[in-house]
């Protein structure tokens, strides 16, 4: 078959869906952990029951996490509607109003879904999607991953088709000139290493599609891999023939089992069809893909650390030049770029450089996606021009924070990144306004905090993480992150020095000037960006042994307020699990401070109406 | 807690190596193989690895100590990770792990004594959105709290174990 009759069987199959009533499900990792499985599963039965058939379709992630399990019925001729936080329940209500009636159920619906042109669906009752500009997720949770014609009918595989028609210079050129800076997080100009892998003079060459994505609070790797994988691999096969390779791999991680299942059934089907194999689509150019499970180590997102594992060795990084390009795998030039770079690779050959390079600011081109969790409304996944502020991340796409408590500070880009404060919120979000305010892109995961977060249980949680995950091969790395890890304890349980401040940012440049790779040279940002940003509470932790945000715990107590607490009532002293509360019916409930494990149970569970539990800081307030 | 390989074990060994080429690049994905085959490493399925690459013993368990994902002993029935990622950790994530090294009398890492819960931290199972969560064999536990811990062990502590 040629490439237009594939085109024209995956069209005709994708309109033939369209024109008739069917039901999509987001089953993505986050969608499964809301329950979706359990409601596709109900939906089927239900169906079944009422002898209709209607195809249930198990799609990607959207994005809009916080809603999950998101369920859309499609109907012709009538609203296309994204239904919200469907339970069990719900379920009949949902079959009898719209698919069998008329009834919308708006009081379930999210939004309603239109399509509008190239661009894709969207939903016009959502603010977040007017600031959005969806180029790699416009598929994610609107199509099956596991259908090759899904992809193919919505554009996929036309970059591709196109780019077997061009030169692998003219193709360089494209990625040069449209500006795409890596997506891993440290913004190498892709095509500048696309260039430095074809003109590399060893063969074989190789081309590695990086997914260990091991940055706490990122998961947009993932929601790629399982929403949309033929875009990663389209990308992919653009790639290896520009450089002149014939092998590529998907390096996952081994705790994403759903990316690495879609991504094989996604692979299989390209096969098939033609676009991977000895001689695709006809164009006599051979390429393969395998997939390589990583075995969960951070370090392995590390290019070079990433190519010691595949060849079967721990992954440690090792010192460059030379570069990945020259002598990557098997001591072969290698190019490596992240699942986003090569998900828009098609885009930039088929819509053209110029296209690409208008979308962003003047260094950092084309959209960022970004992971938003912690304490914001609405949580998920976004993509946004570079340059959209955090002040608008925050409060137009994330919904604003949580509780309608103050923004206190983000974290961008995991531990190699940092903690910028309210007063930074209009930074533009780029890979260079993001360094210079001392973080960094990363891996675009935002961890949100307010003020109940400790900036310095933070950054010790950070350096605890790297501290886990140092591969040991460098020494400021293994023991020089170790020793800012005593220090931050020692500070957070209260026995902390004035003189240790000064020692942690001498111990910082240390670490960042005496590690090889990106691990220990940024695992030190999560300190100087609290330090720079949050010095008072470092001081308040230090000077006057209180934590101002009630987080650590050696530095806090729980106290029964006497006058709140009513005495008919004994949830507290049934939940907690240390029979720290004393007091039977009748009588003022008291915590023994000696047995109190600080879990937080009776907090959570003392009525509102009585808020008789609070936390203190420092604990010598406890009154006698 | 070490066991020696049954002998169904020592088959499906068998079969797993019989798979490969004898490669040396091969190395973890044998060792994550049999892992997934046998729940965990035993000392001489990675003698039998290292026979079979042509490569020292010391080497092979040098890969599979480096990385998190390989074990030495069985896990339990019911194995427990409890995510410690950052939304996680800011929504409580350690609060929750205390709560189930109360319950289960054990720390991280550590299997009970009758095999049927095992418990590790992982650093981020990407689902921020609904932090703090808890995974209790492949079902996703979201929004815990330390008093949802309780309850939520009542099914897997109720089932008796299959002999």
């Amino acid at each position: 078959m040629t490439f237009r009759e594939v085109e024209d069987k995956a069209r005709s199959e994708w309109e033939t869906l369209q024109n008739r009533i069917y039901i999509t499900i987001s089953t993505a990792t986050c969608g499964r952990a809301a329950g979706a499985l359990d409601i596709a599963d109900l939906i089927n039965k239900e169906l079944a029951r009422r002898s209709m058939e209607i195809p249930v379709i198990e799609t990607g992630c959207m994005g809009l996490c916080y809603a999950e399990p998101l369920v859309t019925i499609s109907k012709l001729e009538s609203l296309r509607i994204v239904y919200h936080n469907i339970t069990p329940e719900l379920v009949p209500r949902l079959i009898d109003g719209y698919i069998l009636g008329d009834d919308p159920c708006l009081e379930l619906a999210l939004g309603t879904l239109e399509t509008e042109g190239e661009n894709g669906p969207y939903i016009p009752e959502l603010s977040r999607f007017e600031h959005e500009l969806r180029l790699i997720l416009r598929r994610c949770g609107y199509i099956d991953p596991k259908n090759i014609y899904h992809y193919i009918a919505n554009g996929g595989y036309r970059g591709l088709d196109k780019a077997l028609r061009m030169s692998p210079e003219e193709i360089i050129g494209k990625v040069k000139g449209s500006g795409l800076r890596g997506r891993g997080g440290a913004g190498f100009p892709a095509g500048s290493k696309w260039e430095l892998c074809r003109t590399a003079k060893d063969t074989p060459k190789y081309v590695i599609c990086n997914g260990d994505e091991g940055d706490p609070g990122a998961f947009m790797d993932r929601v790629i891999l399982e929403s949309d994988p033929q875009q990663v691999i389209e990308g992919m096969i653009i790639a290896g023939y520009a450089i002149g390779a014939r092998e590529g791999y998907i390096y996952v991680r081994a705790e994403y089992p759903l990316a690495v299942e879609r991504t094989q059934v996604a692979l299989r089907q390209a096969k098939e069809l033609g676009f991977l194999g000895d001689d695709i689509m006809g164009s006599g150019f051979g390429f393969h893909i395998e997939i390589a499970k990583g075995a969960g180590a951070f370090v392995s997102g590390e290019a070079t650390a990433l190519v010691s594992a595949m060849e079967g060795r721990r992954s440690e990084p090792r010192p460059r030049p030379p570069r990945l390009a020259e002598a990557g795998l098997w001591a072969k030039p290698t190019l490596l770029n992240n699942v986003k770079t090569f998900s828009y690779v098609p885009l930039i050959i088929e819509w053209g450089a110029d296209w690409f390079s208008g979308i962003g600011t003047k260094r950092s081109k084309g959209t960022a996606v970004f992971a938003l969790a912690g304490k914001v409304n609405n949580p998920g996944l976004t993509e946004v021009p570079m340059g959209t502020t955090l002040r608008e991340i925050v409060y137009d796409i994330a919904g604003g924070m949580q509780n309608g408590k103050r923004f206190k500070g983000v974290q961008i880009g995991g531990p190699s990144g940092g903690c910028l404060p309210e007063s930074l919120l209009d930074t533009p979000v780029d890979f260079d306004s993001l360094r210079e305010a001392g973080s960094m892109m990363g891996s675009g995961g935002m961890i949100f905090m307010d003020e109940g977060d400790c900036a310095v249980d933070t950054a010790e949680f950070f350096l605890d993480f790297v501290t886990r995950e140092s591969c040991g091969k460098c020494t400021m790395c293994r023991l020089g992150t170790l020793h800012l890890l005593h220090i931050l304890e020692d500070i957070t349980k209260g026995r902390g020095k004035m003189e240790d401040i000064d020692l942690l940012l001498a111990l910082a440049e240390d670490v960042k000037g005496g590690s090889l790779c990106g691990l220990g040279s940024t695992a030190p940002n999560p300190i100087l960006t609290t330090l720079r940003y949050f010095r008072d509470e470092y001081e308040a932790h230090i000077g006057e042994k209180r934590c101002p945000a009630l987080v650590c715990k050696e530095l806090i107590a729980y106290y029964i307020l006497p006058e709140k607490c009513d005495r008919g009532c004994e949830h507290c002293v049934l939940v907690c699990p240390t029979e720290a509360i004393k007091g039977g019916k009748g009588e003022v409930k008291v915590i023994d401070q000696n047995k109190c494990s600080k879990c937080s149970s009776c907090l959570q569970v003392c009525p509102p109406e009585y808020n008789a539990v609070v936390k203190l800081s420092p604990i010598s307030e406890l009154p006698p | 807690m070490k066991k020696e390989m049954t002998g169904e074990e020592r088959e499906k060994l068998a079969g797993i190596i019989h798979g490969y080429r004898g490669e040396r690049r091969e190395l973890i994905p044998l060792l994550q193989e049999i892992q997934e085959e046998l729940g965990y490493l035993p000392r001489e399925a990675m003698e039998e690895i290292a026979n079979f690459l042509r490569i020292p013993k010391v080497l092979v368990w040098g890969v599979a100590t480096f990385y998190n994902q390989f074990r030495f002993v069985p896990l339990g029935k019911y194995p427990i990770r409890v995510c410690l990622g950052t939304a996680c950790h800011l929504a409580g994530g350690n609060l929750i792990l205390e709560a189930l090294e109360r319950e289960l009398n054990i720390t991280v890492g550590g299997t009970t004594e009758d095999y049927k819960f095992s418990m590790e931290r992982v650093a981020c199972i990407g689902c921020c959105m609904l932090a703090p969560v808890v995974v209790i064999k492949t079902k996703i536990y979201p929004g815990m709290t330390p008093f949802k811990v309780e309850e939520s062990l009542i099914p897997y502590k109720q089932d008796s174990l299959s002999p």
